[in-house]
């Protein structure tokens, strides 16, 4: 393992253009009062990218704090209900905190350092971004406010404990939908209040540019590992790479080392809750619509007047009306393709990897694993497939619980 | 209504040497019928210009008070086509009126013909914080068109550079924000409120208005000191809240839009 692939901004990328577009997608809609934040953002952003010291930090902490690289392990129980293919799982799971997160926000908060901030505030839905947060903050001496819908304080109630054992102060959020996009609401009004020294640690590829693209280049390290990986295993590049989509951070991790590789299709699955047809999903690609919401345009679950619909999934990190700009850029231009997963199949899947592979992945990456599942039907038993699993499920066991009635003695989760 | 009619408006006030009141409220709130009374109401106890709020599912710059009333008007159903009969029915009062909302529900509903039927309605321009000069082409194009008016936010974090830049885009009036901050009463407005349009000044001839956080004669006096105009929201949307019924409430409005009126003429 050599330690420069861990940290690897994407230098030469042609995307974004300077003003932060994707194609039709992106761009910077905030208020007059961040805009002097935002640009300081992108402005030692530019600089930490060149600055070999930066890269050298983020480097020591990804190896020897979070414990990158993260193993790539194949689920051969579990792909004999994938119709056969080979399925590799890049297990995010086992990072430092438990998902993703942390590749972005200890990038993020090391900048934050670097810009004289001492005060950090994000958004968290699962609470994994926020773990990872205020985790990232115990460790740098900064002062973190988390804000976190109310409904999903309930639904991931252990991440609010190690929040605050952390040291954080978690603030429940009462207003709208109560849950992830209600939190950023509420995470951006704090900003604006106090800018001065305050940096906004957002949680995922969305929002204003230049979050969409530093988010991406810090997570790039999971697709430039899982590329190396599948290689040096198998011998050659997987059909598909597959993966949850919220915001859309671990799927373009995993991504993003793949997009020129013309062969490999990349899969990113959304939240289908109760069905799309039902109304009652986070399915904002398959269902939505062009829009601005958060300061980024970009698909968005919107009404004919532009008033965003209410998401709902069993999964607190999939809950949300948006996507990063880059997701809907690489939709239209049909590099990548997205589908939704039900409530149903999701936990069904997460059932399976638990019981096949001795696994307990978050429900966020449990619908990864059942699109991994269709796809894999699709693929055949020449296929070859890696999937994001973003995150353990220890966070969930309270809902897998009550799902599988496992409280009462049951033994359904058989 | 248009711009040259707002314009010409804040050139009466200063000719009386005095500030303008500029009053908001959200359509819809506390319902459609009773949100025209309301809006009636402030222009009739002393408002020279007011700002219709076009309600927002995800109002990510308004406090409590605003937010409050968007809910309350969007869980009765408010919808754009009310937004702008709301407009045609007050600009029957006599005063300018303005919309202001964020961008994606212009942006839905269609640029050009959310312009065309916004001037169509008699209103004079639109005010939208969430989209800076950078994004405003199409909007300007459209606004241009039809002659309405593009009221950009400045805040106190804007660089004297990008001052100039906003300044130069916008038409009407600039919205100075007195604090950094989202809507809100205050109990004091920001010393930055000065400052703000001191320097927005040196970077154009058109009014600069302050807005956030007044809520009070003293306050509205104060800014009335050093600005062209005097911007309420918050405070009109409490007294409608705080209502035991509608006609107290509407009464409420009347009443501090006849107190903020005379703070105004009585520049500290
Ligand atoms: C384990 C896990 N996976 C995925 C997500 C979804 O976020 P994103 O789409 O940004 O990866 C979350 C968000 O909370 C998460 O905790």
């Amino acid at each position: 393992m050599s330690t420069q692939e861990t940290f690897l901004p994407d230098l030469d990328g042609q995307v974004p253009s300077a003003r932060g577009y994707f194609g039709e997608f992106g761009g910077k809609f905030v208020p007059e009062a961040l805009v002097a934040a935002i640009d300081q953002v992108a402005e030692e952003y530019e600089k930490a990218k060149s600055d070999p010291e930066f890269a050298a930090q983020l480097n020591d902490l990804l190896v020897n704090y979070t414990g990158r690289p993260s193993a790539l392990t194949e689920v051969k129980r579990f792909a004999e209900h994938a119709g056969g293919a080979r399925v590799f799982l890049k297990r995010e799971d086992l990072n430092h905190t438990g998902s993703h997160k942390i590749n972005n926000v200890l990038g993020q908060a090391l900048l934050t350092k670097r810009m004289g901030k001492t005060r950090v505030i994000a958004e968290t839905g699962a609470g994994q971004h926020g773990v990872a947060t205020a985790t990232a903050c115990a460790l740098l001496d900064l002062e973190c406010v988390v804000y976190m819908g109310e409904v999903d304080t309930q639904r991931q109630a252990l991440n609010v404990a190690r929040m605050r054992m952390l040291g954080a102060d978690v603030v429940p959020v009462a207003s709208g939908s109560r849950t992830l996009k209600d939190a950023i609401n509420e995470a951006f009004r704090d900003w604006v209040a106090n800018v001065d020294n305050t940096h906004y640690l957002l949680g995922t590829v969305a929002g204003p540019h230049p979050f969409p693209v530093m988010v991406r280049d810090f997570h790039r390290v999971i697709g430039v590992e899982a590329r190396r990986q599948i290689q040096e295993r198998t011998g050659r590049l997987p059909d598909a790479v597959v993966a949850c989509v919220g915001g859309g951070s671990n799927a373009i991790g995993l991504f993003h080392a793949f997009i020129p590789d013309a062969g490999v299709r990349l899969v990113g699955l959304e939240a289908g809750g109760h069905g799309v047809d039902s109304g009652e999903h986070a399915a904002t690609l398959t269902a939505g619509e062009p829009g601005v919401l958060h300061g980024s345009r970009s698909y968005v679950l919107q009404d004919e007047d532009g008033q965003i619909v209410e998401p709902y999934s069993i999964s607190a990190g999939l809950d949300y009306p948006g996507i990063g700009p880059e997701h809907s850029w690489l939709k239209d231009s049909g590099r990548a393709e997205y589908r939704a997963v039900t409530d149903a199949d999701a936990m069904e899947a997460l059932r399976l990897l638990s019981r096949t592979e001795g696994i307990i992945p978050a429900i966020e990456s449990a619908h990864a694993l059942a699109g991994a599942l269709e796809l894999g039907k699709e693929l055949g038993p020449d296929g070859l497939m890696v999937v994001n699993l973003s995150g353990r499920g220890d966070k969930d066991m309270d809902t897998a619980a009550r799902y599988f009635g496992l409280y009462n003695g049951s033994q359904e989760g058989k | 209504m248009s711009v040259r009619d707002l314009s010409s408006v804040l050139a009466a006030a200063k000719a009386e040497n005095r500030a303008a009141l500029v009053g908001y409220l959200p359509a819809g709130f506390p319902t459609i019928g009773d949100g025209v009374r309301a809006v009636t109401a402030m222009i009739e106890g002393g408002c020279d210009i007011v700002e219709i709020g076009l309600p927002h599912s995800d109002p990510v710059l308004d406090g409590p008070v605003i937010q409050t009333a968007d809910d309350i008007a969007l869980r009765q159903g408010v919808r754009i086509a009310d937004v702008l009969r709301t407009v045609k029915e007050v600009t029957a009062a006599g005063a300018p009126v303005l919309v202001m909302t964020y961008w994606n529900p212009v942006d839905r509903y269609g640029v050009e013909r959310f312009a065309a039927e916004l001037a169509a309605a008699g209103g004079a321009g639109a005010i939208l914080p969430d989209l800076p000069v950078e994004e405003a082409d199409l909007w300007r194009g459209a606004a241009d068109k039809y002659g309405l008016a593009t009221v950009f936010v400045v805040a106190p974090s804007n660089r004297d550079e990008r001052l100039a830049k906003i300044t130069a885009a916008g038409t009407g009036f600039v919205y100075a924000a007195s604090l950094m901050g989202v809507t809100g009463t205050r109990r004091s407005v920001g010393a930055q409120a000065e400052d703000l349009v001191r320097r927005t000044r040196a970077t154009t001839d058109l009014p600069v208005c302050v807005g956030l956080g007044v809520s009070n004669a003293e306050q509205a006096a104060e800014v009335a000191g050093f600005a062209d105009g005097v911007i309420v929201g918050s405070a009109f949307v409490k007294r409608l809240l705080d209502a035991e019924d509608v006609e107290t409430g509407l009464a409420g409005v009347r009443e501090l839009a006849g107190e903020l009126a005379k703070g105004v003429r009585s520049r500290a």
